[in-house]
């Protein structure tokens, strides 16, 4: 089922052992270490990455290790488990038909999502699949407007006019969201295109990214992506979300060759453990490094998994079992895994963590009823609004002349 | 009326231009006028600049980008590598982050490689972030028919891209139309399509001083009454034009019916009230393609003026002028068959005139 070359990353699990994760950068302050003790550390932690990278055509690779802080583990803890009771909640609204249409569900696959945005800065751009809401959520979105937005309601994220592959948000350098299998590459190309031509002479440049799946990998407009990225050096960055099924068909189904991060033939690569949220941040901020420098583009494998089918109308179990689910979810569930890093580092204690999570549990339970107590948007003027735009700014709408209507009579004239 | 300063080959008979001062008035080829058009934006908007197969270093495969290169550089006049879905993609992509591209396509054959990337990620872009996202951005290049380069090379994708919410699409006849409407096609915030048309690059059309002005702009959706008629109104666009305006004066010249010539300009919006008021003057319409026939622009023309108060001054239905419903064969006989020629619209023009109510 998983090609053999890609479990030995799959399976491996970066844990920060008893030893590493003692180590303080905050000399003479020692926390006892007996569970149950409150623990009050700010201290920076530093974790070992052992095992998380593979580099391809590289001389350099990311950091073994990363140091972080309480407040940045808890952040990131916090953002995950907020994605994740979110995906679980459309997963109930779907099954109680509140949501309609396509809803394809990121869970498991939350410390991609988290790590690439502690990365990054607020001005590198990001576009991604229709597997979004988790990205729209990290990138200026809220439990409510991505709910909204899937309950079809007009104060949702676009309006209740995207539904769920279409959210944006381009004030945070977000271009969603794309219905279309690959063709957020090239799109994607050309965010790192404009970071290009915008660029400072002198300054890094800010970097772009285009999320894909290894079903989209084999997509030749990737390549055609790619080719352009090298020869003009652009700062772009080809993210593979290897969650090993492209729908319902497995990599060793789909791919002749599934080592994604190396599929940019000279272009370099590396491949990350991406149920690790500290591996995706340390990777991303090397890969980051590399592009914004103007070396060329890079191509980044991130090892993940989803729990949830394709999509709502998938059950995910006819073309993988239940064992291979449930051991994901038992050794390897990137939440756990978080959780389990900040109890060891001494961050939080299990007691801690329960509150938190009880916390955010109510935070999204409001959020979604929030979410719906908005309304749909009404035919007039939301049907007819935004097909042209006046001067290409946030919403300046320009009603074409005509609309024609399914009765004609009530078609539009403006 | 006309002074004799006016000389060159296809000479539209235009009361508006006639009227005006003719001294500063000089002959300029659509080719020249769609190059200007571009330089003027590139020089107005640091935003803009142009991408495509050969553009750069070649002058432009149809020679309409020569000179950029030297004049702007590598910046901003790119060559591309043939691979239109990723380049246009990536000019989209561009586009979103408040850049202005400019894309040719070789020729417009070329964008069916493309065609997910114009509808799905800039067209419906805007609608679908509810206001968030625009797309300002323009495609452009050669369309429709040329001389002997057969089915693959000679497709009118006019109907194609004109059913798309979200694109606007126009086709230039004149120099002026060339060169009004690419100045307005870039500084427009939406997708536009400019279907232009190879075998007229090379025709010079007298540009006025108003029209040599950098701050010329032909509006988008309005289209243009080439040459005024009372008895039959031609609805066409591109090099369909000349053809009707040949076909008007041939029949002027025989004492035959007197025709009415809109150029459309732009298909998308379509300019309803112009071919409307045309018909319910004239009360007979023939539309022109080069075009398939089938769901071609001539469908929506007779299916607009169905859905108007026009049909009450309709004296004849509507006829359509269009391609041959064929895929563009090679040779000479062939290929002229398949297209509309001057015969084709006099016999039609006489067949609707010919045509009375019962009293």
């Amino acid at each position: 089922m998983i090609a053999s070359k890609a479990a030995s990353l799959f399976l491996r699990r970066s844990i920060p052992t008893a030893a590493a994760a003692a180590t303080r950068s905050n000399a003479g302050r020692t926390i006892g270490a007996a569970s149950g003790a409150r623990m009050m550390s700010s201290d920076t932690v530093t974790f070992d990455l052992t095992g998380s990278f593979e580099t391809y055509k590289l001389d350099t690779a990311p950091n073994d290790t990363i140091e972080m802080t309480k407040e940045e583990l808890l952040e990131h803890f916090e953002l995950m488990y907020t994605m994740r009771r979110m995906e679980i909640t459309c997963d109930n609204e779907y099954k109680a038909r509140a949501i309609r249409g396509f809803c394809h569900l990121y869970d498991g696959q939350e410390a991609v999502a988290t790590g690439i945005n502690a990365a990054f800065d607020p001005e590198d751009s990001w576009i991604t699949s229709y597997r979004c809401h988790c990205t729209a959520l990290a990138r200026g979105g809220s439990v409510a407007s991505v709910l909204g937005e899937l309950f079809g309601n007009v104060d949702g994220q676009t309006q209740g006019k995207g539904g769920s592959m279409h959210f944006y948000n381009k004030a945070h350098n977000f271009f969603g969201g794309q219905g279309i299998v690959g063709a957020q590459v090239p799109v994607g190309l050309g965010l790192a295109f404009a970071n290009h031509y915008n660029a400072t002479p002198g300054k890094p440049m800010q970097v772009a990214i285009a999320c894909y799946g290894d079903g989209a990998a084999n997509q030749g407009q990737i390549w055609e992506s790619a080719n352009m990225a090298s020869l003009w050096k652009l700062p772009m960055i080809f993210c593979i979300e290897n969650n090993h099924y492209g729908m319902g068909t497995s990599i060793d189904r789909h791919s002749s060759h599934s080592d994604y991060y190396k599929m940019g033939n000279h272009i370099p690569g590396v491949r990350m453990d991406g149920m690790n949220v500290l591996a995706v941040k340390e990777g991303m901020r090397f890969v980051k490094d590399y592009v914004g420098q103007g070396n060329g583009p890079m191509y980044v494998e991130m090892m993940t998994y989803r729990y949830h089918g394709h999509s709502m109308s998938d059950p995910g179990t006819t073309y993988r079992n239940r064992e291979e689910i449930a051991l994901t979810r038992s050794t390897r569930d990137p939440l756990e895994f978080v959780k389990k890093t900040l109890i060891e580092a001494g961050f939080a204690d299990a007691e801690q963590i329960k509150e938190t999570e009880k916390r955010i549990r109510k935070e999204v339970a409001e959020q979604v009823k929030l979410a719906k107590s908005s309304s749909p948007p009404t035919i007039e003027p939301h049907l007819f609004q935004y097909v042209y735009s006046k001067d290409g700014g946030k919403e300046q709408n320009e009603f074409p002349p005509h609309v024609r209507m399914p009765d004609f009579a009530k078609s539009k004239w403006y | 009326m006309l002074s004799s300063a006016f000389r060159t080959i296809s000479r539209p008979k235009n009361g508006l231009t006639a009227a005006r001062r003719t001294m500063a008035t000089i002959d300029v080829t659509v080719r020249e006028a769609i190059n200007q058009g571009i330089d003027e934006e590139m020089e107005r908007d640091e935003k803009v600049f142009i991408l495509g197969e050969e553009v750069a270093q070649y002058q432009g495969a149809y020679k309409i980008t020569k000179g950029l290169y030297q004049k702007y550089g590598s910046k901003r006049v790119i060559d591309t590598p043939i691979t239109e879905m990723g380049f246009t993609g990536m000019a989209i992509g561009a586009a979103y982050k408040d850049l202005r591209p400019v894309v040719e396509f070789m020729t417009w054959n070329f964008s069916m490689q493309a065609i997910d990337q114009i509808v799905n990620s800039a067209a419906k872009q805007y609608y679908m972030s509810a206001g968030d996202i625009a797309c300002p951005i323009v495609f452009r290049g050669p369309n429709g028919n040329a001389a002997g380069t057969s089915a693959q090379h000679s497709q009118c994708f006019a109907a194609w891209y004109s059913s798309v919410p979200g694109l606007k699409v126009v086709a230039p006849y004149s120099s002026e139309d060339a060169k009004g409407l690419m100045k307005a096609a870039i500084r427009d915030n939406n997708p536009v399509v400019v279907l232009e048309h190879e075998l007229m690059y090379g025709t010079a059309f007298p540009m006025t001083d108003e029209a040599q002005s950098k701050d010329f702009v032909v509006p988008i959706g309005k289209a243009k009454i080439e040459r005024e008629g009372s008895d039959v109104t031609i609805v066409t666009f591109s090099k369909m034009v000349g053809l009707a305006l040949e076909a008007a004066e041939q029949l002027a010249a025989s004492g035959g019916p007197s025709v009415e010539v809109i150029n459309l300009r732009s298909i998308r919006p379509l300019d309803r009230d112009t071919i409307i008021n045309s018909v319910k003057k004239t009360g007979r319409v023939i539309s022109l393609e080069t075009g398939w026939p089938q769901c071609g622009i001539g469908s929506e023309i007779a299916a607009l003026l169905m859905e108007s108060d026009a049909f009450n001054w309709l004296d004849a239905p509507l006829e359509r002028i269009t391609g041959a419903d064929v895929p563009m064969p090679y040779a000479t006989d062939l290929e002229n068959a398949s297209l509309p020629q001057v015969e084709d619209v006099v016999n039609t023009v006489h067949r609707l005139t010919s045509r009375q109510l019962v009293a």
